[in-house]
């Protein structure tokens, strides 16, 4: 009665996670070119995690069903030699499982996300403070101006250098917006000026930490148009959880009249 | 150790400042109970804001850190790691191996003795200025190192790392006894393969425990050094705070990552491996059959404590490591599933032609089974560092570590307690109560911890005090209400848990056997409860392999230390 208990409420409890998963639709809907590979990848741990996992309790469930009665005992052992080899056959079978995972699909995923960026990619750099994200563009020089923590003001929350004559014509958007063009590699430079933050968004499966001293590096190439918000994943505060911005991602005409229109930090008085 | 000595005589002697392993073992066992309490009931708070955050505004958001960083520190720390670690490894080992005591009985009262005031500066830093400890129990600097990025950062996190910097000590004096104990003081003839798989763990739960500790020590020290002398070891130039640039220059967050982890990623098998160890114990008895690949699962645990020292990395896939080191981490870590599918293998294979005796502790062991294969399943998805971009910082991980380090060792806690408990106290728990617990318990926490997998997957992030700030996570947030509700439930069915324990040993019926289970292992053989000294005789001289079930037609078990067989040996096939 316990067994058969105990084997209905694993077969319930498989099916029920099998069915929760493939159901799907619990993914935001995906929007960058790397953030396929990284579903591709989630969804082939999904299917071989599953294959071990209904395999596991299936055998559970015929073991409670099957011994459960008044089997007479049985004096036969499995010998060493059988022991071995199940053994080795199913750890063999999860090295191969595994390691195709992170190898195989997993290894190009991190190549784009960390590799060589692309001769037309758009720099960006995200600032996190406690509870906002800085956006800031290098302007028409394409070289960031020189920023120092000793000149952050409420007026100047990067500390840019006035003195700086590559300063003049950086894009700083204080809000918490980051606007990107649509099919163009983006790659943010992050850096945080007092606690750990981590960038991410959900639909670009991308999540980069911030570490105050260190500039962190990630690309991903949005592949739709629309807004997205981004969401501090490392625990920074009492305003971690409202530590919310957005990413705007317009088509690259859209982007580039957008862009045309910004004028430089210290530019136009 | 010499004879079996007449032991202390006082109160005081006997059940407080006592010598006696068995003792220290009930007190760890009791210490963690009540800790369990008070984190449980932090669970309950979290759960409440999460599921009703109109509800909940007397929680602010720097308390609900406070209450989700100490919820975490006293479960992993104060609740599991003392009660499977110290209580049961203090109760099980001497017995197991058939030592009369622990190797140092001073230095193990001394062990119990520091983590009581580890306990009270824990629980003394809700009530200074600032609240409790309030950076997450990984207890990241800056956040953790400054008091302006934080409120919790002030006085609370310094009684955090004292607390901590205790246990540490308590631990370590622990694992040390652990450790001689098992290679020095072992009865004649309980050779290291004839170890009860039990024993084995907490060898290499011990030396896994003395190896990554001390890394977490430095780094308490040095961080408590750059929180109160100026020193800046976790601390970078350039960090503006209320438009102050601060003075530190030169340190880096991420070395305290690196040495957190490097305990972190370890601790867990520090935890888990003792847990399957019991859980193996529980599976010979009531299966009549001794566990599938004893020799593949002390090889398989072995490789799995190389492996864990050298994979913390895969907590850090998102800090801009360089991506050779990241792809290394995640080779690595994902390698660990290797063993842990022998084991897995083992424990399923355990029940193959079993005599299924379904008593309370093999319903926990059944269900840690199950558990060991989701919480080893869900590490596939952090451990491939690509997936894990995706998942860190998700409730994908905080349902998976729930699975390993809350289901996993939780259920073994209580499959221990129900098997051994006619040994501590030569009473029995009341066995309706035990099986309904186990029901109250086992499919709401299933429940619960699988749904934050789905939350996960959904991507909602941890440590998130109002979810309703987002849209991204709207598909998988009515999931909170439920997962609350069976939070209560499971907290509910602890009560039962602690009635019948408290109950039973005072009032239970009396054991009539020294042996009410049939079990082959030593402590078994010992007069119930076990005496000071455990054998009133001589150590018992140990004859055979720790499973002697269904080898010996005519006898359907053998205790280890009994020599001489009606039917003749080697009847096995």
């Amino acid at each position: 009665m316990k067994a058969i208990a105990l084997a209905v409420f694993f077969l319930v409890m498989t099916v029920a996670v099998v069915a929760g998963f493939a159901a799907g639709g619990l993914r935001p809907e995906v929007a960058s070119a790397h953030g396929a590979r990284v579903d591709t990848v989630v969804d082939y741990v999904l299917c071989s995690s599953g294959v071990i996992f209904v395999i596991g309790h299936a055998v559970l469930f015929w073991f409670l069903v099957r011994y459960s009665g008044s089997v007479p005992v049985t004096y036969v052992q499995p010998s060493s030699a059988v022991q071995w080899r199940w053994a080795l056959g199913v750890a063999f079978g999860m090295a191969l499982v595994s390691e195709v995972g992170v190898l195989v699909l997993g290894l190009p995923v991190w190549a784009e996300v960390y590799g060589e960026p692309p001769a037309d990619v758009l720099d960006a750099e995200v600032v996190g403070v406690q509870f906002n994200w800085l956006i800031r563009y290098p302007g028409k020089d394409g070289v960031y101006g020189r920023t120092d923590p000793k000149l952050v003001a409420e007026w100047n929350p990067l500390g840019l250098d006035e003195d700086d004559p590559k300063a003049a014509d950086d894009i700083v958007l204080p809000n918490g917006r980051l606007v990107l063009p649509v099919d163009r590699m983006a790659r943010l430079s992050l850096r945080s000026h007092d606690v750990l933050h981590s960038f991410s968004v959900p639909q670009f499966r991308t999540k980069q930490d911030l570490i105050p001293g260190f500039v962190a590096h990630t690309q991903f190439r949005p592949t739709k148009v629309g807004t997205y918000e981004i969401a501090c994943a490392e625990l920074c505060g009492l305003g971690h959880y409202r530590m919310r911005g957005t990413v705007v991602v317009m088509s690259q005409e859209d982007f580039a009249a957008w862009l045309a229109k910004q004028v430089g930090y210290y530019e136009g008085g | 150790m010499s004879d079996a000595h007449g032991g202390p005589k006082t109160f005081l002697g006997k059940y407080v400042f006592s010598m006696d392993h068995k003792v220290i073992g009930i007190q760890y066992l009791i210490t963690a109970m009540a800790m369990a309490v008070v984190a449980g009931l932090l669970a309950l708070v979290i759960r409440t804001q999460l599921a009703f955050p109109g509800l909940g505004h007397e929680v602010k958001p720097e308390t609900y850190l406070s209450i989700v960083t100490m919820h975490g520190t006293l479960m992993v720390f104060f609740v599991i790691s003392l009660g499977l670690v110290s209580g049961f490894g203090n109760w099980l080992i001497p017995l197991q191996v058939g030592a009369r005591d622990m190797a140092y009985p001073l230095l193990n009262m001394l062990s119990y003795w520091v983590t009581v005031p580890a306990c009270f500066l824990m629980l003394a830093s809700f009530f200074v200025e600032g609240g409790a400890a309030a950076a997450g129990w990984t207890s990241y600097p800056p956040l953790s190192a400054l008091p302006q990025a934080v409120p919790g950062s002030g006085l609370g996190t310094t009684l955090w790392l004292l607390a901590m910097a205790l246990f540490i000590v308590s631990i370590t004096m622990g694992s040390l006894n652990y450790l001689t104990t098992i290679l020095n003081c072992r009865a004649p003839g309980m050779s290291m393969m004839r170890m009860p798989l039990a024993v084995w763990t907490y060898l290499i739960s011990s030396v896994l425990g003395l190896l990554a500790f001390p890394a977490l020590t430095a780094a308490a020290i040095m961080l408590l050094f750059d929180r109160h002398l100026g020193t800046s070891f976790f601390l970078p130039s350039g960090m503006v705070f209320g438009g102050h640039v601060l003075p530190n220059m030169g340190g880096t967050p991420l070395l305290f990552q690196h040495l957190f982890w490097f305990l972190g990623h370890p601790e867990v098998y520090v935890l888990v491996l003792p847990a399957i160890g019991l859980t193996f114990e529980v599976l010979a008895a009531f299966t009549r059959r001794p566990p599938f690949g004893y020799r593949s699962s002390v090889y398989s645990m072995l490789v799995v404590a190389v492996l864990s020292v050298i994979v913390w990395g895969h907590h850090m896939f998102t800090t801009g490591m360089d991506p050779r080191i990241g792809e290394y981490f995640s080779v690595v870590t994902v390698m660990i599933t290797i063993p842990f599918a022998v084991l897995g293998l083992n424990l399923v294979a355990s029940l193959w032609r079993a005599d299924l005796r379904l008593a309370a502790p093999m319903m926990y062991a059944i269900g840690v089974i199950s558990a060991v294969g989701i919480g080893g399943l869900g590490g596939l998805y952090l451990g491939t560092a690509a997936s894990d971009m995706y998942f860190h910082d998700s409730y994908f991980v905080v349902g998976h570590f729930h699975f390993t380090i809350g289901t996993v060792t939780f259920l073994s806690l209580f499959a221990g307690i129900t098997f051994w408990f006619p040994k501590m106290f030569g009473r029995k728990l009341n066995e309706t109560a035990s099986q309904l617990h186990f029901w109250l318990t086992m499919v709401p926490m299933f429940t619960m911890f699988l749904l934050m997998h789905y939350q996960g997957m959904g991507g909602l992030l941890r440590r998130t005090y109002d979810t309703s700030v987002y849209e991204y996570n709207v598909g998988s947030r009515w999931m909170m209400v439920p997962i609350s509700v069976l939070a209560f439930v499971t907290f509910g069915a602890q009560l039962i848990f602690l009635a019948n324990f408290f109950g039973s040993a005072l009032f239970g019926k009396k054991v009539e056997s020294d042996n009410p289970w049939q079990a082959t292992t030593l402590e078994w053989s010992t007069p119930t409860p076990p005496p000071h000294g455990n054998w009133p005789g001589a150590v018992p001289v140990v004859e055979r392999g720790p499973y002697d079930y269904a080898s010996h037609p005519g006898a359907d078990y053998v205790l280890q230390a009994q020599a001489q067989m009606a039917a003749p040996v080697g009847a096995s096939a």
